[in-house]
């Protein structure tokens, strides 16, 4: 589990709050000039935006949001990367899925903010230069999709679904690909795609 | 939804303190202003719907660095709550000693959520009563206490049969939990008080005429860790559900077994997807110690199990299908090479 107690990329001055905290180890997300009146450490106002900084495919993004923001409207509103999608917003679809650390997860139920200080991977992260990752060939050599809006999450959650070893079978596959709903249907292309690309991953 | 401070809890005290400021006694802790961030599987769900209103979430995720580990020893099991859903599913030692526990991970939600999903996260996720989570029904009487129950002489499929009220029939979700219960686990507890451990079938309360109050946790108290004496090889997590996979559980049973030359020395069994709350089944128990098993007495103990049962309109299948799976689970328990 990666530390996100962090707050040095969230701009705020710990040691002053701390020094007005009385001792204590609660860190309000507040705005920076609050912070850093150390004599009054206000709580975080709910009604302004909190500076975040989020890990996104490598580059760090400097945020002015919404503490309400997750991860999912960060990526899609904030920062233009537009290929994870909305399909619930509440978890049940699996449209929304990037890897934070080397874990699969719903963007569409992190908050931004619990995701400070990890690195987030979205769909626009995959391929190096103009060479298709092996699973977003896989999807494409298979067709593995018909109108292509859970694609992006399908991809990244099969692209975790190998490495945790977890495609060695096509029961297997169904078992834990089962996060990703496809309305069209494209299952046993899905399943076909993820099993062509699973030995190349795992050659790394 | 609505606007909410955030707050990093770096600590297990502060934590605590950030909890136990914005709660009250009178107020049911699913009610109280603040709540802790782990997973957010439940929470952000519910906040969306606005079906929980905290004012203050503390994210209480820089604490899994002390409350994540999976311990094995020679007393047991200890899981920090903040160990993930996956991490437990995965483990080797857990999958050897203790399947009904790995395999009730494992066939709980789906990968992504898991891979979200905190154990003491898992085992506090509210019910998925339709009602509960639309707001449009003003009658629930989990969420507006006096209101009434929408789900009494509605659309009722998925709701209990057991350890319901004439106040609430909605069903705890969970599959973690019947096989810590069926374990006789105990939990640890973090308050301003210190740690304290209870058995965890002390853990939830059945709504009785209080359906918004869940469990016996106290304002401010967080689920640290929990434990299992022994070991349980021969225990196994069977799951019915409308889809072969990513689905609550229509009925689902956790069987523990000690046999030993053909005879039941201890059994444990409990339900789950058909209860108010995590629910052992004492008297199934009772009719398995000390005899050896065949097909007569597995219908005699599925029975047992489910002999209070009360069925509504729509759910009363679940009566039939929960005596099945019990069976079938001890079957299975009963011929496992272990």
């Amino acid at each position: 589990m990666p530390d996100n107690s962090s707050s040095r990329q969230s701009g705020f001055d710990r040691r002053a709050f701390m020094a007005g905290a009385a001792g204590g180890a609660l860190v309000p997300l507040t705005a920076r000039a609050a912070a850093q009146d150390a004599s009054a450490p206000a709580a975080q106002d709910p009604s302004l935006p909190v500076d975040v900084t989020l890990r996104v495919n490598g580059a760090d993004k400097r945020l002015h949001i919404d503490a309400r923001t997750t991860v999912l409207d960060a990526l899609r509103e904030h920062l233009g990367l537009t290929g994870s999608k909305k399909g619930c917003d509440h978890g049940q679809c699996g449209a929304c899925t990037v890897l934070i650390g080397d874990r699969r997860v719903v963007s569409c139920l992190t908050l931004a903010l619990a995701a400070e200080g990890q690195e987030i991977t979205t769909i626009e992260g995959l391929a190096t230069n103009d060479r298709l990752h092996p699973m977003q060939q896989a999807f494409v050599d298979n067709d593995a999709f018909q109108c292509g809006y859970c694609t992006p999450g399908q991809i990244m959650s099969a692209v975790a679904c190998v490495k945790e070893g977890h495609a060695n079978s096509e029961a297997d596959i169904r078992e834990y690909m089962s996060g990703n709903i496809c309305r069209c249907a494209a299952y046993p292309n899905i399943v076909a795609a993820v099993k062509q690309a699973a030995p190349e991953i795992m050659k790394g | 939804m609505r606007s909410f401070q955030y707050q990093r809890a770096t600590d297990p005290n502060m934590a605590v303190q950030a909890l136990s400021a914005a709660a009250t006694a009178t107020n049911p802790l699913t009610q109280a202003t603040a709540q802790p961030l782990a997973g957010g599987t439940t929470l952000i769900d519910l906040m969306k719907l606005d079906v929980m209103r905290p004012a203050a979430i503390v994210d209480i995720n820089p604490l899994s660095r002390s409350w994540s580990a999976i311990e094995l020893n020679s007393d047991g099991l200890r899981l920090g709550a903040l160990a993930k859903m996956s991490d437990v599913a995965a483990h080797a030692e857990i999958q050897r000693s203790y399947p009904v526990i790995a395999n009730s991970l494992k066939l709980a939600a789906s990968a992504q959520l898991r891979n979200m999903a905190t154990l003491g996260g898992n085992v506090m996720q509210r019910t998925r009563c339709s009602y509960f989570r639309d707001i449009s029904y003003e009658n629930c009487n989990k969420r507006n206490p006096g209101s009434g129950c929408a789900a009494m002489d509605g659309f009722n499929r998925m709701h209990a049969v057991l350890g319901t009220s004439d106040q609430c029939i909605a069903s705890y979700p969970g599959d973690f939990a019947q096989a810590l219960i069926a374990l006789d686990a105990t939990v640890e507890i973090t308050g301003k008080s210190g740690i304290r451990s209870m058995p965890f079938a002390e853990l939830h309360k059945a709504p009785g005429n209080s359906p918004e109050i869940e469990t016996t946790l106290q304002p401010g108290e967080l689920i640290s860790a929990f434990a299992v004496r022994g070991r349980w090889p021969r225990s196994v997590y069977l799951k019915t559900r409308d889809r072969q996979s990513y689905e609550f559980a229509l009925s689902s049973a956790a069987v523990a077994l000690d046999v030993q030359d053909g005879t039941i020395r201890d059994a444990r069994v409990a339900l789950g997807g058909v209860a108010t709350v995590p629910w052992r089944a004492r008297e199934a128990e009772a009719l398995l110690k000390g005899r050896k098993f065949d097909d007569e007495l597995a219908r005699r103990v599925a029975d047992a199990a489910f002999a209070e049962a009360r069925g509504r309109r729509h759910n009363s299948f679940k009566i039939a299908l929960g005596k099945r799976v019990v069976t079938h689970a001890l079957q299975q328990a009963v011929t496992m090479e272990i």
